[in-house]
């Protein structure tokens, strides 16, 4: 029998990976919301983003900095790394194809994942690097109330924290700023955005660089947590369903769909994988988009799709 | 010069709707079919360059026949009918096995009902067909999610059943026979008495599949469903005031499109892998047939045959282009190299040139026939 303590468990360490899923759904989010663009190649931008940090901080470190002078350099030349990434998107492949509907633009999204995952390891090699920003050690809670107490992974507890300031100020930037409303206008209607004055190609490589910069956030995150290695790419693609769940457009709708996503697979897998066969984490999330889809197509917080003829 | 079509008068509406209405396009179909079907085989017999080991036949000719069979299948829902899909590996997965089910026996046994169900194990030739159609029933099923929603919705619907097969080949021990280490091995290639074994049966028989599927895929997409599945991906609410059917539209566009990829799973796995495990289908394969979609031609059955060519192609090349020149490139680099190669061709076509290489040849040849003089 299952008792409570270990449902809890099981739930918060759903809740938890559901919170780093949201982190690379937010990069989608951000995109899809200026520019209408369906971005595949967010995975591979949290693959750059990580690869660029932690080669930075093995070379900073073998020159002699110090661990938090190499720390801020290394986030600083990732940073960098991502806004180049921005720019050279925005110029050589997003601008192009302005006006093309939206399964080009997808496409080209594809084929910008390879390019990233080529260059990122031709650069910055394609070995599994540790990364260690944050501890990793668990933390036992309410051992008087279970037994055995709930396991929580100081790590986990990080990366929450982060991802709340991250959508705070993301969701200030969005509301409260130029740029951010500038971003909202573009992402209503390109033309009209245009014809009032506002620069369609350097917001898009604003919407870029944020999502760079989220994925290197997340990158951060994961990295500390698996690893950074190519294998990170495919856990992106778990951000697929998340965001199909809360909607496209929506960034709370990220962060909820994240939290479904990591806390329905972690109990399915618990409690139903060990009927079945097990691995179900694999393609719970994608069956319960499937779901939502034929539910409620715009996911629960997305904008309803209106179609006239 | 070579390539004018003057004098060529078309007297009756038969000839004038044929699939190469220029005699020269005929001859050349004539000669590239005489050199596939007559050319290889006597080539290999004799030993005589290229085909003087195995090499070209079984790395290279093998996998582009089968490969452009799915591609073929991945256009037609891709190309013709607009609805991208990602799942294109776990299709062939589903005709791979379920042929192999058919083709060492099924049994189901139904303990709650009291009886089981028994199939005897099934010809190769039935077996592989069945695994098409199997994939086509799976494929209608996952296109039914396209009526409510469209493009990027469906991008992710059909990665679901790729994630979703990758897993219940991977699992359910049922598929596999039950096999310890999660792979199987292919039945004997037992065509109406005739076994297939060495490779360039195994080349001619791939060969006929590829022929016959390309040919019916062309009047397919010719005919009246073709033209409803281009209606529907160029404008859905147009065609549907025009009075197509949008459901049968699209879910013959999902079935018709299975099959052919289901088919060409199940070759690839029996005749080309022999033994094979749930990884030979990965998200990877699916990833790779939309690319030869994308870089061949969306909407042609010439550029799947392209894109096929190029995407088994350009890794060898990679390999022996900077060897040759006296610049080794370890496997690593080339590996990541193809990454970037292939991204930037997938980018540069979208921008500049949407249906990809079939339509740069289908410019070369009318820059041909009007050739010398421009005008």
């Amino acid at each position: 029998m299952i008792g409570l303590g270990q449902f809890l468990e099981v739930l918060i360490g759903g809740l938890m990976s559901g919170v780093l899923y949201s982190l690379v759904a937010l990069g989608f989010v951000l995109i899809f919301k200026a520019s209408g663009v369906f971005n595949f190649a967010q995975g591979a931008m949290v693959l750059l983003a990580g690869l660029a940090l932690v080669r930075s901080l093995d070379l900073l470190v073998t020159w002699g900095f110090p661990l938090w002078a190499a720390i801020i350099l290394g986030i600083g030349f990732a940073a960098v790394i991502m806004a180049i990434t921005a720019w050279l998107i925005e110029r050589f492949v997003i601008g192009p194809l302005v006006n093309q509907d939206a399964l080009t633009l997808f496409m080209s999204t594809i084929g910008v994942t390879f390019i990233l995952e080529g260059a990122a390891q031709m650069i910055f090699g394609s070995d599994a690097y540790p990364l260690r920003l944050f501890p990793t050690d668990a933390w036992f809670l309410f051992e008087n109330l279970f037994p055995g107490g709930i396991l929580l992974n100081k790590l986990d507890v990080w990366g929450g924290f982060i991802a709340g300031i991250l959508v705070a100020s993301l969701a200030i930037f969005f509301e409260r700023t130029k740029t951010g409303r500038a971003l909202r206008a573009v992402a209503d209607d390109h033309l009209a955005a245009q014809s009032v004055g506002i620069p369609i190609s350097w917001i898009w490589f604003v919407v870029w660089l944020a999502a760079g910069l989220v994925a290197l956030v997340a990158a951060t995150v994961w990295g500390t947590k698996l690893g950074v290695q190519f294998s990170i790419t495919f856990l992106a693609l778990k951000a697929l369903p998340v965001l199909i769940i809360g909607g496209l457009t929506s960034i709370p709708g990220a962060i909820v769909g994240g939290f479904i996503v990591g806390a329905g697979e972690k109990i399915a897998e618990v409690f139903l994988g060990s009927h079945i066969g097990g691995g179900i984490e694999y393609w719970f999330a994608y069956v319960l988009a499937l779901a939502v889809l034929l539910v409620r197509p715009q996911g629960l917080f997305g904008e309803r799709i209106i179609e006239r003829i | 010069m070579l390539y004018r079509e003057a004098g060529q008068f078309k007297a009756t509406y038969a000839e004038d709707m044929a699939i190469f209405p220029i005699r020269q396009d005929r001859i050349a179909l004539g000669i590239l079919l005489g050199i596939a079907f007559i050319g290889v085989p006597l080539l290999v017999t004799f030993h005589i360059w290229p085909f003087a080991s195995e090499y070209l036949l079984w790395a290279i000719l093998l996998p582009f026949l089968i490969l452009a069979l799915a591609a073929i299948g991945a256009n037609i829902l891709v190309g013709y009918c607009g609805q991208i899909s990602l799942g294109s590996g776990a299709f062939m997965a589903i005709g791979a096995y379920s042929a192999y089910k058919l083709g060492t026996g099924v049994h189901i046994p139904l303990v709650w009902l009291g009886f089981a169900i028994s199939i005897p194990p099934l010809p190769v030739l039935s077996s592989i067909l069945l695994g098409g159609l199997t994939a086509a029933v799976v494929g209608i099923l996952f296109g039914i999610p396209s009526l409510r929603i469209k493009g990027l919705y469906l991008a992710v619907a059909t990665l679901a059943a790729q994630f979703f097969f990758d897993w219940v080949f991977l699992r359910v021990p049922w598929f596999t026979n039950y096999a310890p280490s999660g792979s199987v091995n292919a039945p004997e290639l037992n065509f109406f008495g005739l076994i297939v074994r060495t490779p360039i049966e195994r080349y001619l028989l791939c060969l006929i599949f590829v022929t016959v599927f390309a040919v019916l895929a062309k009047n397919l997409v010719r005919g009246n469903l073709g033209r409803q599945w281009m209606a529907i991906r160029d404008m859905d609410i147009a065609a549907e005031l025009i009075g197509i059917r949008p459901l049968y539209a699209k879910l013959t566009a999902f079935a018709v499109s299975s099959f052919i990829i289901g088919v060409a799973g199940a070759l690839w796995a029996f005749v080309y892998l022999g033994s094979w495990e749930p990884l030979a289908f990965s998200i990877d394969r699916s990833l790779q047939l939309l690319f030869m979609v994308i870089i061949g031609g969306l909407g042609s059955i010439m550029g799947s045959f392209v894109g096929a060519a190029f995407i088994l192609i350009l890794p060898i090349m990679l390999n022996l282009i900077p060897s040759e020149l006296g610049v080794p490139l370890s496997t690593e680099t080339i590996t990541h190299l193809e990454f970037i190669i292939f991204g930037s061709l997938i980018c540069y076509l979208l921008i500049k040139e949407p249906h990809g290489f079939a339509r740069l040849i289908s410019i070369g040849k009318e820059k041909l026939r009007l050739w010398p003089f421009p005008y």
